[in-house]
């Protein structure tokens, strides 16, 4: 539809995020986005802007509300600070294939190269963390460089796109035409499912005796969790995840075996190296799943499920590639396969569970006497919320006892970041989130360190009330790097030990309720009063000091060196 | 692995910055473009680069992959020198005052088959097209004798030998995704 009459860039932009049925935006405003800015003020019947407290926060909540929904996360911030504050997010976005449309202010074109004030190249320093950056220098480019945009960030395999707005383009006045974009030449975001592919590989599952399925979040962005499930099922296929696969499988699913990688459960890795075909869906075969690659299933033929070629044979190589989305070729390849029984393949994950029960499980989540554990604390609250909350985490031992001890009953309940591990996305991510999903419980466990990276998002959660159940598993040091220089640096605890604020008063100052523990006898009352209503909470829990997260497969060394810490 | 010159080719749309794109992704990786050219293709608004990286077959095919990936690339790939036609082409510059010390200069001309472009009082600048090899063997022989002033030779430019036109195929082979 056309306009008769003309209107500025900054509000084609606007009503070119409501033909991409936008209702959400997270922004931060400033000089050179300030005509967009005014142009949003009469559209906030159709969308809803939410100030975060910083650039950084902006993003993360764009991404926390992209992977609960499975829409498109969208961020308004102005230039210069604002767009490389947004850099942070944006690598995350690309590392985890988010799909994002970041738009940033930029100075009047007549400025560009200038070292104008707050200027930067924003095109350039984003082009190698974007799927797509593109600079808008006049409004007749607004409706098409949107819809492109949309089209890149969630078609194929997803990503972030940055458009840079330059402010004349904001301005100047046009008319408004919305063509929705589906096609562009120089771009395949799927590429077409080859039949001989899906033979191959359904005649190494059918003369499999020990199939082994490895989820990635290909099957969530894949919206295959169904048809992951039917193929599981058909041919008797156990199967791990990776840390961004988490909740494609319920937990309790029969054929879920656990989480892989250098926190994985100890079964699932264990069986990377016995299996005899490893099926790999929609995951890339990163460092912290494999290890060292020289010994990583070599003794399996490989499958590997991708929409995207560049991972086909970048980290492994594999026996049969198939090109295509999870939700197209699960099935195709489903149909191909046999039904079939690996009981006792299955049986064999046994073995190996009940030993890291014991060595490990036992001590971290069911201890009787001691400080309390992060472990524990994760368990309990997964339980009180019926595992079906949404498990947001920071980074450190806290995302990856998350990840290991919160327990999934629907799919995308899961929102980590994985391949960048950005300490502080844990706040602003949960405030996405929320807004994404807002009828289920959002819990986001942060370590002492990581939350105080974005920690002023609680400035946002007052001010919009969102009920997010916050909790700080506070060891008064930064975990995770305190347990690598345990394990490999002699205990020489360089610049990890941390002088912390009283995190509830700091709550208190945001008038958000809260509470800190450190006995065990307080923690399901401090659970109960969490979880009372639909207000946001801050739950302070002091756990051990030197706590560790176990198993653990040193970097770099082979997936079945598994530590126990026995 | 077995390390060669590998030639890629790139087939982009021509918008800004796709230069940049292009090299960041040998940038990641540390790897030194040998050569680069970039040109108008055959088909309009289509823009053909050509680099040359020394570099192991799986290396490349990497680089290649990601190259490939990025949105307003059409398409790339990559070959060894076998599969292709390729030419470079390098000027020298040298003091006339020498060169004419040597006596005839008609034997370099066609023993290296060479053209003069330019020459007055001061220099002389010969043009020869070639192989890296070639060009190199003039170059070595010029500052034996006479001494060259400037040099420089041109980025690769090739053709593949093969008969299918993988740009055309796959603009053709497009089309289907076109909705
Ligand atoms: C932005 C950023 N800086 C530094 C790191 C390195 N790092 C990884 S885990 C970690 C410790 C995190 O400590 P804390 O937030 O207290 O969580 P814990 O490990 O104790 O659960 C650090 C510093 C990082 N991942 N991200």
């Amino acid at each position: 539809m056309e306009t008769k009459n003309k209107i500025s860039g900054g509000e084609i932009l606007m009503r070119s995020l409501v033909e991409e049925g936008v209702d959400t935006i997270f922004g931060y405003p400033g000089g050179a986005i300030m005509p967009v800015f005014d142009a949003l003020f009469d559209y906030d019947k159709h969308l809803n802007h939410i100030l975060t407290r910083h650039e950084q926060g902006a993003v993360h909540a764009a991404q926390g509300y992209a992977r609960v929904s499975g829409k498109v996360g969208v961020c308004l911030v102005t230039s210069g600070p604002a767009a490389t504050n947004a850099i942070t997010g944006i690598s995350d976005a690309m590392l985890d294939s988010t799909p994002l449309v970041v738009i940033t202010g930029q100075v009047v074109a007549s400025l560009l190269g200038t070292d104008a004030f707050q200027e930067i190249d924003v095109v350039g320093i984003t082009q190698p963390v974007t799927k797509w950056s593109y600079q808008i220098r006049r409004a007749e480019d607004v409706a098409w460089a949107v819809a492109r945009a949309f089209y890149i960030a969630r078609s194929g395999r997803p990503g972030p796109v940055v458009l840079d707005f330059a402010k004349n383009a904001q301005v100047q006045e046009t008319n408004f035409e919305y063509k929705p974009c589906t096609f562009i030449r120089s771009y395949i975001p799927v590429p077409e499912m080859k039949p001989e592919q899906i033979e191959l590989a359904a005649s190494l599952i059918n003369n499999a005796k020990k199939p082994y399925a490895l989820v990635g979040q290909g099957v969530v962005l894949g919206n295959a969790e169904p048809e992951l499930k039917k193929f599981l099922e058909k041919a008797d296929i156990p199967a791990a995840w990776t840390l961004l696969g988490a909740s494609a499988m319920p937990t309790d699913f029969r054929l879920n075996k656990g989480m892989l990688g250098m926190h994985g459960n100890v079964a699932p890795n264990m069986k990377t190296n016995e299996c005899d075909v490893l099926i790999a869906i929609g995951m890339r075969f990163d460092d912290r799943v494999t290890g060292d690659l020289n010994t990583y299933a070599k003794q399996a033929k490989i499958i590997h499920i991708d929409i995207d070629a560049a991972e086909i044979n970048k980290n492994v190589t594999v026996d049969a590639p198939i090109l295509g989305t999870t939700k197209e070729v699960l099935p195709a390849l489903t149909a191909k396969i046999h039904t079939a029984q690996h009981s006792e393949w299955i049986d064999s994950f046994n073995e190996y569970e009940e030993k890291e029960f014991e060595k490990v499980i036992l001590r971290e989540v069911f201890p009787t006497s001691g400080e309390l554990t992060m472990g524990e604390v994760i368990h309990k609250v997964s339980e009180a919320t019926n595992h079906s909350a949404i498990c947001v985490t920071d980074v450190g031992q806290n995302q990856m006892m998350g990840a290991r001890y919160f327990k999934f009953s629907q799919t995308r309940s899961l929102i980590t970041s994985g391949g960048l591990g950005t300490m502080g996305f844990g706040l602003p991510a949960a405030i996405g989130a929320k807004m994404g999903a807002p009828d289920r419980t959002v819990c986001v466990f942060s370590g002492d360190g990581g939350f105080q990276m974005t920690i002023q998002e609680l400035g946002t959660i007052m001010q919009e009330q969102l009920g997010i159940k916050m909790i700080i598993l506070n060891n008064h040091f930064l975990g995770m790097v305190r347990q690598w220089q345990e394990m490999f640096f002699d205990e020489r605890y360089s610049f990890t030990e941390m002088l912390n604020p009283d995190f509830v008063t700091i709550a208190k100052g945001y008038r958000i309720e809260g509470t800190e523990i450190r006995k065990r006898e307080e923690l399901n009352d401090a659970i109960t009063d969490m979880l009372k209503d639909d207000k946001p909470y801050l739950l302070v829990v002091n756990v051990e000091k030197k706590g560790m997260v176990y198993p653990m497969i040193p970097a770099g060394t082979c997936v079945t060196n598994i530590l126990l810490g026995d | 692995m077995e390390k060669k010159l590998y030639t890629i080719t790139v087939f982009s749309e021509n918008t800004v910055g796709l230069l940049g794109q292009i090299t960041i992704i040998f940038t990641r990786r540390g790897f030194n473009i040998e050569t680069l050219s970039v040109s108008q293709s055959a088909l309009e608004g289509i823009h053909k680069f050509t680099i040359t990286l020394f570099s192991d077959e799986n290396s490349v095919r990497k680089v290649v992959q990601q190259i490939d990936k990025r949105i307003d690339i059409l398409k790339a790939y990559y070959n060894t020198d076998d599969e292709l036609v390729y030419q470079e082409i390098a000027l020298y510059k040298v003091a006339t005052d020498k060169l004419l010390a040597l006596g005839s200069i008609e034997s370099w001309i066609r023993d290296h088959n060479t053209r003069i472009l330019e020459m007055n009082e001061n220099f002389v600048v010969f043009q020869k097209a070639g192989h890296y090899d070639e060009t190199q063997r003039f170059f070595d022989e010029l500052s034996q004798t006479v001494g060259v002033l400037q040099f420089i030779r041109s980025g690769r430019v090739s053709i593949t030998k093969s008969k299918v036109e993988r740009l055309s195929d796959m603009l053709e082979d497009i089309k289907k995704y076109e909705r």
